[in-house]
């Protein structure tokens, strides 16, 4: 199995096109995600601002999202792609639909991550007369900072296999190599070849995060 | 506390009532709750678990919110507070748990300079204040540990730290002994006490525990089915306990004697103005009366016996009335129980 110079060069940028798509998609849908995951545990019934009727219109919109597949999402919002990145393909591109199927599910992570921080803790702070802001930016943030990392590393494994499927709508990246190359035009040994290297990169994203995510963690 | 009668109390519960709203029906957990805890005494509250002191002492700072009555702290009426002002006013109330609830990503300094970062204290001053907390509960070499790392006694120095943190008047205890063993409850239990006297402060203490009342409280309210039972000075509600509840708290517990069934039984405490002496002993011997010893709880403080003693009295009127007149002669707090109210 030899490759030429072209495809060497065609493989390195695919790695570097989904590693851009899925850290930028990931970055995005946090700042809409985060957010969100904060507001669904601070207004649930039994959170530090509860707010029910307005909690579950919330959780239906984001569970609505959450099930509607990335494929089929990306196509149904290709209007919207094209209207924020110019254009409907490419990897810069992708990045929206990306983000909009991510940052709904990464709410839910966050939420779970979020109400994992024991109820007693957040007493406490109550007890000290904290503000329901302090209460999320120095207890809630922090507290639950291994947990939100564990999160995030899922998140972004999860975004790198959406940002791979995205190679089918005119995505970027290794899967479009795959779908290009390894589908269209039956070269088995690029298909092979960029398995590997989703296989690995996945790996290395997995291994990183986690290992952050111990190294933070003080229990 | 002799001044206590001309002092104001620092915190007055008025006619307090808590509900919870359950699915489909009102659950009481307080009622008529009326209490005076003056500034500078150590406060027992005790009470059965389910009694309603948790939710009691969530009241004092209005964490948990009356449904009826208030609560007066230093002359605030803390129902007319709007929501900042009430933060406020709880900086000026300490609580500790029974869980610690420590943050768990921040160190032993950390955690005590969390309330004053709350309150706004400038960085270096709340290094420097928690500094000095941490040599105050004797853990200055654990500045830079991490919860996980330290035992539950010194978890719950450093909460004491903390809560000591904001210099607030008072300190509310839930439960704080209840998950250390016997030596921490009381090496927790003789810091407070070192804190209330060098500190001044107040100290509120909740407990199912009778031994952590008589070991540092001077005045405590008895809570049983959500209501006060019984309030008094600890060494009167210990040797003559009115309320039902009460006996029930004082009294040993029955489960360890089966024979309680009948006859005449005599409850002895010593309340630490008998050296420890055998007693018992002797007056068997004095007397030529045998009885049964049913119960017995003492301890030996400084060579003066505390705790309290049961036995089982012969039938003869005459002899319990020797029995009686010898122990009372020693300055012994005796009185006469059925098995009944041990029971």
């Amino acid at each position: 199995m030899i490759f030429s110079e072209k495809m060497m060069q065609l493989l390195g940028m695919g790695i570097v096109e989904s590693l851009y798509m899925t850290l930028v998609s990931a970055a995005v849908a946090y700042i809409l995600g985060l957010p969100l995951g904060l507001i669904l545990v601070a207004t649930d019934k039994d959170g530090i601002k509860p707010m029910p009727r307005f909690n579950s219109i919330l959780g239906i919109m984001v569970n609505i999202l959450r099930s509607i597949p990335f494929l089929i999402l990306a196509i149904f919002i290709s209007p919207l792609t094209k209207a924020i990145a110019g254009k409907s393909y490419g990897s810069t591109a992708m990045i929206v639909p990306l983000v909009v199927s991510a940052f709904p599910y990464i709410a839910r992570l966050v939420e779970s991550s979020i109400k994992e921080v024991d109820r007693g803790v957040i007493e406490a702070a109550q007890s000290m007369g904290a503000s329901t802001k302090q209460i999320i930016m120095k207890v809630l943030l922090p507290e639950a900072v291994p947990s939100l990392l564990v999160g995030a590393t899922i998140a972004t494994t999860t975004i790198l296999g959406y940002s791979a499927m995205a190679g089918f709508i005119g995505g970027g990246g290794l899967g479009a190599i795959c779908i290009n190359y390894g589908y269209s035009r039956y070269e088995d040994d690029v298909m092979t070849v960029t398995v590997i290297l989703l296989v690995i990169v996945m790996q290395l994203l997995q291994e990183i995060g986690m290992r952050i995510a111990n190294k933070s963690n003080k229990r | 506390m002799k001044q206590q009668t001309a002092q104001k109390p620092i915190i007055q519960i008025k006619g307090l009532h808590k509900n919870y709203r359950l699915k489909d029906k009102e659950a009481i957990a307080l009622e008529n709750i009326n209490l005076d805890i003056y500034s500078g005494e150590i406060f027992g509250i005790i009470g059965m678990s389910g009694a309603g002191k948790s939710t009691l002492v969530r009241c004092i700072n209005f964490l948990e919110k009356p449904t009826a009555g208030t609560v007066i702290f230093d002359d605030r009426d803390l129902s007319t507070l709007s929501e900042k002002e009430l933060c406020s006013a709880r900086q000026s109330m300490g609580m500790i748990f029974q869980q610690f609830n420590l943050l768990m990503q921040r160190n032993a300094l950390k955690n005590i300079c969390f309330p004053m970062e709350i309150a706004g204290v400038p960085k270096a001053d709340a290094q420097k204040r928690a500094k000095e907390l941490l040599a105050l509960v004797g853990l200055s070499d654990k500045a830079t540990a991490y919860p996980a790392q330290l035992s539950g006694g010194q978890k719950q120095r450093i909460a004491i730290a903390r809560a000591l943190a904001t210099n607030p008047k008072v300190l509310l205890c839930d439960e704080a002994t209840s998950a250390l063993d016997p030596t921490t409850t009381r090496s927790i239990l003789s810091l407070l006490k070192d804190i209330n006297q060098r500190l001044g402060i107040t100290i509120i203490i909740i407990t199912h525990e009778m031994s952590v009342i008589e070991e540092i409280c001077q005045r405590v309210a008895i809570i049983a089915d959500h209501e006060i039972a019984e309030v008094g000075k600890v060494e009167d509600i210990f040797t003559k306990p009115q309320a039902a509840a009460t006996k029930k708290l004082v009294y040993p517990e029955s489960k360890k004697t089966q024979s309680f069934e009948r006859g005449q039984y005599l409850r002895i405490v010593f309340d630490g103005s008998t050296s420890f002496e055998p007693i018992i002993a002797n007056m068997i011997i004095d007397l030529k009366e045998s009885v049964n010893i049913i119960f017995a709880d003492t301890k030996n403080i400084d060579g003066r016996a505390f705790g309290q003693t049961v036995i089982q009295m012969p039938d003869d009127k005459r002899a319990v009335a020797r029995i009686v007149a010898y122990l009372r002669n020693k300055n012994l707090t005796v009185e006469e129980v059925c098995g009944n109210d041990i029971q």
